[in-house]
């Protein structure tokens, strides 16, 4: 049974498509990686999914239910959650209050007693925070808890954005290149985070560039080229599979054959 | 009928104005991003200091032309001392800098000049003439005709001429004007002082008509910015049309709904636009990429 | 903000409020020192809604302008106490920022700040225009809140400028409070986090629109509660209380103070206020010396007045 399932999925940016009819779908506890060279639609695709781009065709299921269109907040709502690409951290915040942020759904209430600093709303931010420091040291970053986010690492940020995310409790996880930027070290660590995160059952949807990360950890992965699907199938099969290998080799081919002239 | 054209014709009159500031925003707006609030204060400045120029002696061409070069002055200080230190700040910082540069400049010419009301002479004197059943000054015709012929050359400079071209390619993509020799700094320098010295010439041709005071210049910047935006951010055709028919639209709620309530055109004008299409008449809806 | 921080603030606050009439040389800073805390008020409200959740507002004093109206109108055309006109002015405006807000909202950057400006003017014009009911450009009088009556009757014998410096000092206090209560609270998070991110935010559940529209509202109502204030102190007002001009002094102040926080919002508020005073020879230089200040403080110090003072008295905190 599919969690997440995308149905010939596509948009225009200007007469461009950049993403057309592309379909996969991702079940519980399975993890699923989206490879292609730059400027495949991987990043589209995923904005898409998660509602910040409203699809010109196709269809998004959430548990069996038609998301397409439905946007990000309420997409949180039904247990949807992402990283980004380029990251997008709350940087005048501590870090703990990064992590807090993932609990809102289940911290927010009225604002009345939020303005009063009623026992409501006092116990409600008390939950969340402990939450959230659970959360950071389960990433590692119990220590700078109350650094201001802005002054981390590159690396330790990718994983606050992966401590905010799961604080949603997702039943699907977007991870848009939760790699990218990291060194060997920091990237084993999210390799076992991730594979932790899919033993507990959620459905995890991974946009990479790390071919050793994605062979390692995927169930099956999904290739675009110019916005297309051109193979799909597990690490084994997708790795022998021409149609990809030319549309990498393609790249390289061309830049060699450029380089030289 | 012949209320309709008197309305009309008041109508592209000060339309024609709030084009040439429409276009003076445009202008710097294309070169640097940024939404120059004081542009009002270049056209008060174009007035006041003719006006005082004249007094002290000048004959009123040569007045108009001081004017028309120290306001121009002045956009180029603004640049080099308010704006250009302020590269990439957020909008709010760009905003209060610009704000607090039209208070400033208002504060300095109430001390330099004073708060009263001005006027000069007109160019071809103050007979109204008659046309198509309605009366005009020859002042209105002086002043469309200043704003047809500044809009005509400026096209011209932007597409016919090495300068105007460069101009462009700066506001079409920075790094990459730079990256084919232009010297982006002077291209700049020259949006500001073009910019000033159209808000000036507007300033020259239209206080015969409406006179002139050290704070006209409020007004005048936001009705040129809502003109800007209805004719789409940007882009000069849209700053003509824009000024144009916000003009009109002022005259017409002036002369048949209420004179008081003239300005609330503007503003309505200016939150119709943004709620139903904030890219303008001539704008691209813009997508913002994650 | 921690606990502390929160608690640590008001006493600051409260201190101030408390110590600084023993170094009145006359009883004319009891007036100055409720301005202040009139506009700090305002600026609190502003902060909410530009340091929290970093929209922009160039058009707050339209609701200041209905707060000051209302207590000087409805007690003559629906009878109503003066304290409770300026209820009615509150929820005026909560219902007016609630109305309004939600096409405006969706901007921003240069777009929002025009919208809101074009807002602010339109209530100054009304307010200028309906001179039969408003009084027009000239003004009108507002009717006595009744409340020093009131503790004149339990023995409390206090002068207008005094009894006015306290009371303004204590609503401060009161919306600094609330203030600080939300920025630690899960709705000041959920502002917090939509200006850090606006697409993060509403990938973790938060109801972008929703946020904003909360802290436009409850700015407006503290910026309609300072009007309130400010007409009763002053017994009189004119339209220019909801002028263009107002609206960019308060920004201003909100700025001048790092736009982040509530001891910021009084700072500013305090140097904003105490510049006309101080320059009362040069009256005329007034609005230069404001742009002059405006323009300085964001080029060279982008992070307001008061934060960069604290940073280089305490050194770089790691």
């Amino acid at each position: 049974m599919s969690i997440l399932e995308v149905d010939g999925l596509g948009i225009e940016f200007g007469g461009l498509r950049a993403v057309d009819d592309v379909s996969f779908a991702v079940k519980r506890g399975e993890i699923v990686s989206i490879i292609g060279p730059n400027g495949a639609g991987k990043t589209t695709l995923f904005n898409m999914i998660s509602g910040i781009y409203l699809p010109a065709h196709g269809r998004v299921r959430l548990e069996g239910e038609d998301v397409t269109g439905v946007t990000p907040h309420l997409l949180a709502r039904r247990g949807l959650s992402r990283t980004f690409q380029n990251l997008q951290i709350f940087q005048e915040m501590t870090v703990l209050e990064n992590a807090i942020s993932g609990f809102h759904l289940r911290e927010r209430g009225p604002v009345l007693s939020d303005l009063l600093g009623l026992r409501g709303s006092r116990r409600r931010a008390q939950e969340a925070e402990t939450g959230a420091r659970r959360l950071l040291e389960r990433v590692g970053l119990e220590r700078v808890a109350a650094h201001e986010a802005g002054s981390l690492s590159y690396g330790a940020l990718k994983q606050l954005e992966i401590a905010r995310a799961l604080a949603l409790d997702p039943t699907v996880l977007l991870l848009d290149e939760p790699a990218a930027g990291c060194n060997a070290v920091e990237t084993e660590e999210i390799d076992k985070l991730i594979a932790e995160v899919a033993a507990e059952g959620v459905a995890i949807l991974l946009v990479e560039h790390d071919m050793k990360l994605v062979m390692r950890i995927s169930n099956h992965i999904v290739v675009l080229d110019h916005g297309e699907k051109i193979a799909e199938g597990d690490p084994a099969a997708v790795s022998r599979d021409p149609a990809v290998i030319e549309a990498y080799l393609g790249t390289q081919a061309e830049e060699a054959s450029h380089a030289h002239s | 009928m012949s209320e309709l054209i008197q309305f009309l014709f008041s109508g592209i009159t000060v339309g024609a104005v709030y084009a040439l500031v429409a276009l003076g925003f445009t202008i710097i707006y294309n070169a640097s991003d940024v939404v120059n609030f004081a542009q009002g204060e270049f056209v008060m400045l174009g007035g006041m200091i003719t006006v005082f120029s004249f007094a002290a002696g000048l004959p009123l061409p040569l007045a108009a032309l001081v004017a028309i070069l120290v306001t121009a002055g002045i956009g180029v200080a603004l640049n080099k001392l308010a704006i250009e230190p302020a590269r990439g700040a957020p909008v709010v910082s760009l905003i209060i800098i610009t704000i607090g540069a039209s208070i400033f400049i208002r504060g300095v010419t109430q001390i330099v000049f004073d708060k009263q009301l001005h006027r000069f002479p007109s160019i071809s004197g103050d007979d109204p003439l008659e046309l198509l059943g309605a009366t005009i000054l020859p002042q209105s015709l002086w002043v469309v005709a200043g704003a047809a012929a500044i809009f005509v050359a400026l096209y011209l400079f932007f597409t016919r001429t090495m300068t105007g071209r460069a101009v462009l390619a700066t506001s079409n993509n920075r790094l990459a004007a730079k990256l084919v020799g232009i010297n982006t700094n002077w291209v700049m320098t020259l949006s500001f002082a073009l910019s000033a010295a159209i808000g000036a010439l507007a300033g020259v041709l239209i206080t015969p008509i409406t006179l002139t005071s050290y704070d006209v210049g409020v007004a005048l910047a936001l009705k040129g910015f809502a003109a800007a935006m209805l004719g789409g951010m940007g882009n000069p055709k849209g700053a003509l049309a824009g000024g144009l028919i916000l003009g009109v639209l002022e005259a017409l709620t002036a002369g048949y709904l209420s004179s008081q309530y003239k300005e609330a055109a503007t503003f309505v004008v200016i939150l119709a636009v943004l709620f139903f299409m904030p890219q303008g008449l001539f704008g691209r809806k813009s997508t913002e990429r994650v | 903000m921690p606990v502390s921080a929160k608690w640590a603030t008001l006493l600051v606050l409260a201190a101030l409020i408390a110590v600084t009439p023993f170094f009145f040389p006359s009883s004319f800073y009891y007036r100055v020192g409720s301005l202040i805390f009139i506009n700090g008020l305002a600026v609190t409200g502003l902060v909410i809604l530009v340091g929290y959740a970093g929209q922009i507002s160039l058009g707050h004093a339209g609701f200041i302008g209905i707060g000051a109206y209302a207590c000087a109108l409805a007690p003559e055309y629906l009878g109503l106490h003066p304290g409770l006109a300026a209820v009615l002015g509150a929820v005026i405006s909560g219902l007016v920022a609630w109305g309004i807000g939600r096409p405006i909202l969706r901007l921003q950057g240069y777009y929002l700040a025009v919208a809101t400006l074009g807002f602010g003017i339109l209530v100054a014009m009304v307010l200028a225009n309906e001179t039969e009911i408003t009084g027009g450009p000239d003004g009108i009088v507002v009717p006595e809140l009744g409340l020093r009556d009131l503790l004149e009757l339990a023995g409390l014998d206090l002068r207008g400028s005094v009894f006015w410096y306290w009371f303004s000092g204590l609503v401060l206090l009161f919306g600094a409070w609330l203030a600080l209560n939300l920025h630690r609270s899960p709705t000041g998070r959920a502002l917090r986090a939509l200006h850090g991110s606006e697409v993060a935010a509403r990938t973790v559940g938060v109801d972008v629109a929703r946020a904003k529209l909360q802290a436009f509202v409850i700015s407006a109502i503290y910026a309609s509660v300072s009007g309130s204030l400010l007409a009763f102190q002053n017994r009189f007002i004119t339209p220019d209380v909801a002028g263009y001009l107002h609206s960019i002094e308060l920004v201003t102040m909100a700025v001048l103070g790092g736009a982040a926080s509530v001891l910021g919002a009084i700072f500013g508020a305090g140097v904003l206020t105490l510049l006309p005073q101080v320059l009362t020879v040069f009256a005329e230089y007034e609005q230069l010396m404001l742009g002059f200040v405006m323009m300085s403080v964001m080029i060279f110090l982008p992070a307001g007045l008061l934060p960069t003072i604290l940073r280089l008295i305490g050194g770089r905190s790691e």
